[in-house]
């Protein structure tokens, strides 16, 4: 069993919901990055999302594509990803690790060489966020093969239709995209996200998590109510952010937003 | 039969040129890319619409253009015969407005209230500013800090025109930018925001709808062609940026095996120097973004690269993906201007036959120069001048060392 449903499975039968903590890789410097995940581990994650900085990162708000563009004045690239990966894994062997991100990097690496050393780093999943089930046909088979989860976004607008077609490639978990709107958006409409969510569980039996404007505990225990997980990420890295020129002192802060977060979620 | 007729086949059910184009977006923008083609199909045959659109462009835009015939370039050139498709002429000074023209049409179909556009040199955002007029509809354009400064001119007619331009500080601050910008507000907004593209790139269905809508280009100079000198022109030449005035002319005369097409993209400083906007000539390799797969000039990391180019229209690092597709079979020959060469070409024309052309559009002469002196009197080249130079007074002042 893959770490990801070995991961959804232990929260199942502990009655628990999953804390998605995202950062992207190499924010503001590499060398933090691995040090950044391990925090994340110590104070409540279940899976970490791994951003892969891109140049041009278009469903990303200001505060991720800030991220990206720090990461990539260190000449970040999706390799360097890989070995951050692949570091991780020597302390930790369980939380899953999903690689997020956009898919030019991907195919410029080349997709097969990228499936292969994503698995061979110990990468669980992979979402590319502009790259929708109906571009999946290389990549998908792809990463299937390699047992990298593809995961895939559903958002407040996919039709019944597109919703089926998305369960029917998706593995590991479904991104639930909680508004319309880029990353790190105003707050989410709980109701709203419910709403969208049942319909989902007629089609799949995935877990559901949940992202975009969730920023603390109170938004995040609301929307646990209804779903699988939350994601976490603009408040993350905007955290990040405040502390550019000394990357350490932003683990402190970190930790402080996933406990606040975690305590909720357990409460 | 020609050799390219099964070019006009594409695109495919999902919007794929052989290996390019596609639909490389988010998911939240799917339903809306899905509204829009379901719109689109049931419209383009529509004897209704496509009446309503000529009607437009007759009695709003004022086509048919002329193709001029450049006497005096010519016979200094000392070969093929040149006409010029006179876009230049039209309503806002370039072949945008046809495209804007066609998509304001669909987002008053679609009921929506407010359009937005991404700008390069701000043709594109001038023509849906006026479209949006027209219509009473609320418009922002999405316009790079970079392109703001060199296109001060079209800032301020759009702003005439009611529009809200909205400078983009994010990355190299130019059109690539622009247009991320555009599709963020556009993933915000999708409810009532229909997001009016600018060139035959994006995600399905926009290289179609703006190939078709400029396809009046095209169409006019073939039939002007026969009319005015009698037989097909051996060779057509047009800029390309994403390639919507090119891929305007060119599609109509895709099965006339005889008639060259040469599609000429911004050299900047050299193509050998890397600065330059120019991904078919420079052999960039293949790569997504904004919604297709394409040619992309991007680093080994997969990282969109910065561009150069004196003309902010063609200042892109990706191209339309029929353009790819068109390369690959050899329909069209690519080659790349610099920027020295543009500016005499722009000169020049002004000088000889009193038409100033848009740097972009000066690019396209460029390379007319190259090619009519290799070809004999009683050939004809037809060149898109896709705009006109107004725009750009102030860019070449600042190169004369004149502050106007």
């Amino acid at each position: 069993m893959s770490r990801i449903d070995k991961r959804f499975r232990s929260l199942a039968d502990q009655g628990r919901k999953a804390l998605v903590p995202y950062i992207t890789g190499g924010d503001p410097t590499p060398e933090v990055t691995v040090d950044y995940m391990h925090a994340l581990v110590e104070s409540g994650a279940d899976i970490i999302e791994l951003g892969v900085p891109f140049s041009d990162p278009m469903a990303d708000g200001p505060v991720i594509q800030k991220a990206c563009e720090r990461a990539l004045k260190h000449g970040t690239r999706l390799t360097d990803l890989l070995a951050m990966v692949a570091e991780f894994r020597r302390q930790d062997d369980d939380t899953p690790v999903v690689l997020m991100g956009y898919l030019n990097p991907i195919e410029r690496l080349g997709i097969e060489r990228f499936a292969r050393e994503a698995r061979a780093a110990g990468v669980d999943g992979v979402l590319v966020v502009d790259m929708p089930p109906e571009e999946a046909d290389e990549l998908g088979p792809l990463l299937e093969a390699e047992d990298l989860a593809p995961i895939f976004l559903v958002a407040p607008t996919t039709s019944p239709e597109r919703a089926a077609t998305i369960c029917a490639h998706a593995h590991g978990y479904l991104y639930y995209v909680s508004l319309k709107g880029v990353t790190g958006s105003a707050s989410l409409n709980a109701d709203d996200v419910a709403a969208h969510l049942a319909p989902l569980r007629e089609l799949t039996d995935l877990p559901l998590c949940v992202g975009f404007g969730i920023r603390d505990g109170a938004s995040a225990a609301e929307v646990a109510k209804v779903a699988d997980g939350v994601i976490v990420g603009s408040a993350l890295v905007s955290r990040i952010a405040e502390h550019c020129d000394a990357p350490r002192e932003a683990i402190a802060e970190l930790k402080a937003v996933m406990t606040e977060i975690r305590q909720a979620l357990d409460a | 039969m020609s050799k390219f007729s099964e070019l006009t086949q594409w695109p495919d059910a999902r919007g794929h040129y052989g290996a390019y184009g596609g639909r490389f977006v988010s998911e939240t923008l799917s339903f809306a890319l899905d509204d829009l083609s379901r719109t689109y199909e049931s419209l383009k045959d529509d004897p209704d619409f496509q009446a309503e659109f000529d009607h437009d462009l007759a009695h709003y835009v004022g086509r048919p253009s002329p193709l001029y015939h450049a006497r005096r370039w010519s016979a200094q050139l000392g070969g093929a015969q040149i006409w010029l498709k006179r876009e230049d002429l039209n309503h806002t000074g370039a072949h945008k407005v046809n495209n804007t023209i066609g998509q304001a049409l669909l987002a008053k179909k679609s009921g929506k209230p407010r359009v937005i556009a991404e700008t390069g040199a701000g043709q594109h955002g001038v023509a849906t500013a006026t479209v949006a007029a027209r219509l009473g509809l609320r418009c922002d354009v999405y316009m790079g800090e970079a392109d703001t400064e060199r296109q001060k001119l079209n800032v301020y007619r759009m702003r005439l025109l009611g529009a809200n331009v909205i400078p983009v500080t994010s990355g190299t601050r130019t059109l690539k930018d622009a247009m991320n910008e555009a599709l963020r507000d556009w993933v915000t907004n999708v409810d009532d925001t229909f997001y009016i593209i600018g060139t035959v790139a994006g995600p399905h269905p926009y290289p179609q709808l703006v190939r078709d809508f400029n396809a009046v280009v095209g169409r006019e100079a073939r039939r002007q062609s026969l009319e005015q000198f009698g037989k097909l022109p051996d060779a057509l030449i047009a800029c390309v940026g994403g390639g919507s005035n090119a891929m305007g002319l060119f599609y109509p005369f895709v099965e006339d095996d005889g008639v060259e097409m040469y599609g000429v993209e911004a050299g900047g400083d050299g193509v050998e120097t890397g600065r330059h906007a120019a991904p078919l000539a420079s052999g960039a390799p293949r790569g997504v973004l904004h919604g297709n797969r394409t040619y992309l000039m991007s680093d080994e990391g997969g990282q969109v690269s910065d561009t150069h180019s004196i003309s902010a229209g063609l200042d892109y690092p990706g191209v339309g993906p029929e353009h790819a597709l068109w390369k690959d079979v050899g329909r069209v020959n690519y080659v790349a201007a610099n920027d020295d060469a543009v500016l005499e070409a722009f000169r020049e024309l002004t000088h000889v036959e009193g038409i100033m052309p848009a740097l972009e559009s000066a690019h396209a002469l460029a390379h007319a120069k190259v090619l009519a002196p290799t070809l004999s009197p009683d050939q004809n080249i037809v060149v898109n001048l896709s705009g006109r130079g107004d725009k750009d007074i102030l860019t070449v002042a600042k190169i004369d060392g004149i502050d106007l």
